[in-house]
């Protein structure tokens, strides 16, 4: 067991988990969407983990480090807020909010997040920029809302996981990135029917069942 | 190692050398004139291909006996084709032409091989000192430079083997095969060596880790992906010696104790992919890779990779992943990739120029090495200087020397009388300096404490035209198109950036847009998850530090200093300069936006000019009537002849 201090809160940790998780296990919330209970590696893709380690110069995602004995951790000085504030933002700069029409509406991690940093889920001062496509219909089972998605990465990471390789990927770069289903006609080839990890593992809405859209984690 | 290892070494590599030695004396003592043209990418973009087949042709013509040899570049990129003709029985030593069109090569080929007049008129100098013409080593282009790593570039035909090896070539990996690894590694730590890709790592510490790392099959990557726009060293630098890069990965596989090594070059240099590709097919046939190199206990195998070309590549993470087989996207490090890179086996990722940089460490130890550059960057730098500057093309110089000295000694300063405004270092992660900067050493350090950053050695000078937003705009324009699109920081927050650069240099700027660049920069900055992103907003951060009231110009007065911005400049025509009934200019315009007025002289039609510039090239320059202004509103309403 490690032993540390965070926010002047004294908790303990399995040695060799993450920092993020041991917050979390503890009840100190941090914000987060791409970070997968016990991987090895994380995607630290999202940005919004950030606290700061005595010791270091600058925030650090605690989704990469682990739960050292020792370490003295703040999750809330204003340079970790700051970072948080502003990736929340530019996630939500390229966001469809509808929660209304939304699967996740309630369960969303962005609404969480939201409430938790207190910023609205729309943004005031970047431009709205959203993709022309709304829905990707491509995939037999799944339908796939660009808008939505926040580019977290676990739905590959949980199809890999489950199936030994994944049924989707990253496509295009830049601000044109989406998760697609590598255009997989043959229904056969696909496990998604029985499976739906995927939509289970999504932080937002942004992947439904063809069969029960209102299905969510 | 065993001493009777130390004789088959020395005994394998004597008789490669003895037989390097052979042909090279052979060539030259043939009583034949010699033709060199410089033939890398650059070499062959200006024509030195056709420049070749003119030498060819009008050898065969006129029935003149010559050897014609190809070499990589010779540095000199403003002045290609470039052609180094050596006659020894005219009198005259070699001597360098510049600007060698087949036209001129044919010339040549008559008067001075045929008849002995060397065309004083199209020579740039001789290759050594003589009586008779001005050495190239006499101007400052020539002697100022230092070349360690493009010593025998544009001197050896870097399809042939022999000549690097005569030419001392491989002379170090015999050397090396008789040390132990540690040794090796104490000299180049010794040596106080970093990084060429950017970042400025200490190679010594780099090989140092991967030795110590737990792996039975680690590997040494040569990452040549280089993607930064206007940089062309490491593709001239594989192109016009591949062996000097293939001779320092087989020196640090061997010190690190890799048996796999791997070029990382991108598709898109085909040239580069073809000559190193048969440069290790030279080495493997003479036993300088492969099994028991040189006849020693190491093995090697060395191959090429082609990379996709884009940009994040040469992130050394995302670099792993694409040789992998995956997308090209970068993780997060640690495990850095000594730790776990390849196949999660530890694995030497170093740029061309840093393994080049390897075999004269050896050669000439590591306290000549450090008698060169400065304290804390020891070696030389390389650059691919471009843009407004008289004597474009690569340069080799010691750290620390000055920023002007290489713009305005070496490289001849900015052409057309413009003034200096500004020098871009290090690509799209560096930065822009202005003049007052230019006292400024060339070393890592004092390139990042100025805002700027080696980078992987892309320099582009600037003039007094040029406009600070609109060279912000397009370096985001074109690290936003690369990014990889994983974090958020870099995906979304670099597309902002792009935005609002886009708008202020169409006039559409907005109060509070210059504080949300600088603060979103600083996050990008800080958020990022690799390199890219971290760089990214240098370009803005430093233009906006030095060049802030340019960037107010555009926001707060709609005028773009440079006038270049298209939508905030506007042409029109002086009617006090206007030669009536001169009409140069309107055959010119590509909108018939010019009009007559009633007394014959000329006008442009603001609401149909598209701003091309094309009139002010055409008026006669002893008119020189068209003005271009910035705001568009400083341009005179004309009026335009009544029709009848
Ligand atoms: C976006 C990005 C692009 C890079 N491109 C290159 C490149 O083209 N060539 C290169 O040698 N290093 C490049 N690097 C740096 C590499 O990650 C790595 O640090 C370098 O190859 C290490 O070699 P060195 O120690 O010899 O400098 C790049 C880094 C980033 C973040
Ligand atoms: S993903 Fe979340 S924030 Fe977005 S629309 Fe759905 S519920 Fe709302
Ligand atoms: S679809 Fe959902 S899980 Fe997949 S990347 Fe997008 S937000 Fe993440
Ligand atoms: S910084 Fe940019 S390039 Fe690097 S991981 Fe993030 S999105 Fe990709
Ligand atoms: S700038 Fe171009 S479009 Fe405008 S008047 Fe001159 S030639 Fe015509
Ligand atoms: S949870 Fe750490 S970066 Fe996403
Ligand atoms: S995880 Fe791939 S379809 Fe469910």
């Amino acid at each position: 067991m490690a032993k540390l201090l965070v926010d002047n809160k004294e908790i303990e940790a399995k040695e060799g988990i993450s920092l993020l998780q041991a917050c979390l296990d503890n009840g100190i919330y941090i914000p987060n969407l791409c970070h997968i209970h016990g991987t090895d590696n994380p995607s630290a893709s999202c940005r919004l983990c950030f606290v700061e380690i005595e010791g270091e110069d600058k925030p650090i995602p605690s989704c990469t480090v682990k739960a050292k004995d020792g370490i003295i951790v703040k999750t809330d000085t204003p340079s970790v807020r700051r970072l948080q504030c502003t990736a929340f933002k530019l996630l939500m700069s390229v966001h469809r909010v509808d929660c209304g029409h939304c699967p996740a509406n309630k369960k969303c991690e962005l609404q969480r997040i939201a409430k938790f940093l207190k910023v609205g889920l729309k943004p005031k001062y970047l431009e709205l920029h959203l993709k022309e496509t709304e829905v990707d219909e491509s995939n037999p089972f799944l339908d796939y809302y660009p808008n939505r998605c926040v580019l977290c990465g676990k739905c590959i990471a949980v199809c890999k996981d489950k199936h030994g390789r994944a049924f989707l990927t990253f496509a295009k770069r830049g601000l044109d990135a989406v998760v697609s289903s590598y255009g997989e006609k043959d229904v056969s080839n696909l496990p998604c029917g029985k499976c739906l990890a995927c939509i289970g593992i999504c932080p937002v809405g942004a992947i439904t069942s063809k069969d029960s859209p209102h299905q969510t984690a | 190692m065993s001493p009777l290892n130390n004789e088959t070494v020395q005994k394998a590599f004597g008789v490669i050398r003895d037989e390097a030695k052979r042909r090279r004396d052979a060539f030259r003592e043939e009583p034949v004139p010699k033709i060199q043209i410089g033939m890398a990418t650059c070499g062959i973009a200006s024509g030195a291909l056709e420049t070749k087949n003119a030498f060819e042709e009008v050898l065969a013509e006129r029935k003149i006996e010559a050897h014609i040899r190809t070499v990589g570049c010779i540095g000199h990129c403003y002045a290609e084709p470039v052609v180094i003709m050596d006659h020894p029985e005219s009198g005259f030593p070699p001597i360098f032409y510049h600007n060698v069109t087949p036209g001129k090569a044919k010339m040549l080929a008559k008067s001075f091989l045929e008849e002995g007049d060397p065309l004083f008129e199209h020579v740039l100098g001789a290759m050594e000192e003589n009586d008779l013409v001005p050495q190239v080593l006499d101007f400052p282009r020539f002697n100022q430079e230092k070349r360690v790593v493009l010593e025998k570039c544009g001197r050896v035909d870097p399809e042939d083997i022999y000549e690097y090896i005569a030419d001392g070539g491989y002379e170090t990996l015999a050397k090396i095969l008789q040390l132990a690894p540690n040794e090796i590694i104490e000299e180049v730590q010794k040596s106080g060596l970093r990084g060429r890709g950017g970042a400025g790592f200490p190679t010594g510490r780099k090989w140092d880790l991967a030795r110590n790392a737990d792996g039975q099959h680690k590997t040494v990557i040569c990452n040549a992906d280089e993607g930064d726009p206007g940089a062309y060293m490491d593709r001239t630098l594989l192109e016009s010696n591949p062996h000097q890069v293939l001779e320092g990965m087989a020196i640090c596989a061997y010190a690190v104790g890799a048996q796999k090594a791997i070029v990382y070059v991108r598709a898109e240099y085909p040239l580069a992919v073809k000559i190193v590709t048969k440069a290790i097919g030279q080495a493997r046939e003479l036993g300088l890779l492969g099994e028991g190199v040189l006849g020693s206990s190491f093995d090697l195998e060395i191959d090429v990779f082609q990379g996709s070309g884009a940009f994040v590549c040469g992130e050394e993470t995302a670099l792993i992943q694409s040789i992998e087989g995956n997308r090209g996207m970068p993780r997060h490090r640690p495990p850095y990739p000594v730790q776990q890179g390849l196949g999660g086996q530890p694995t030497v990722i170093n740029n061309v120029k840093t393994l080049a940089s390897i075999p004269p460490i050896i050669e000439h130890g590591a306290t000549w090495f450090r008698a060169i550059g400065t304290e804390k960057s020891p070696g030389t730098a390389i650059f691919s200087v471009v843009g407004n500057i008289v004597h474009a093309g690569l340069v080799e110089i010691p750290m620390g020397v000055t920023l002007r000295t290489l713009i305005f000694d070496i490289c001849g300063g900015v052409p057309n009388k413009k003034k200096f405004k500004a020098v871009q270092i290090g690509g799209p992660s560096g930065g822009c300096l202005p003049e007052d900067f230019l006292d400024t050493p060339i070393d890592f350090d004092s390139l990042i404490q100025a805002g700027a950053m080696m980078g992987s050695g892309g320099m582009v000078v600037m003039d007094e035209d040029t406009c600070m937003v609109d060279v912000s705009r397009y370096f985001l324009d074109f690290t936003q198109k690369e990014s990889c699109g994983k974090c958020t920081f870099c995906r979304i927050g670099t597309h902002h950036l792009l935005n609002t650069l886009e708008r202020i240099t169409k006039g559409e700027g907005r109060d509070g847009d210059l504080e949300q660049l600088e603060t979103l920069s600083e996050d990008i900055k800080d958020g990022s998850l690799c390199g890219l992103g971290k760089t990214a907003p240098n370009p803005v951060l430093t233009s906006l530090r030095y060049f802030r009231d340019e960037y107010e110009a555009h926001v707060k007065e709609r005028r773009c200093p440079a006038r270049m911005c298209r939508t905030l400049t506007a042409f029109y025509i002086d009617l006090d300069k206007c030669a009536r009934g001169c009409d140069a200019c309107v055959g010119s315009c590509p909108v018939e936006a010019i009009f007559t007025t009633k007394d014959r002289k000329k006008g442009v039609d603001q609401s149909l000019c598209v701003k091309c510039g094309e009139c002010m090239v055409a008026c006669p320059a002893e008119y020189d009537a068209v003005m271009k202004v910035s705001p568009p509103d400083l341009a005179p309403i004309i009026e335009q002849a009544v029709d009848d």
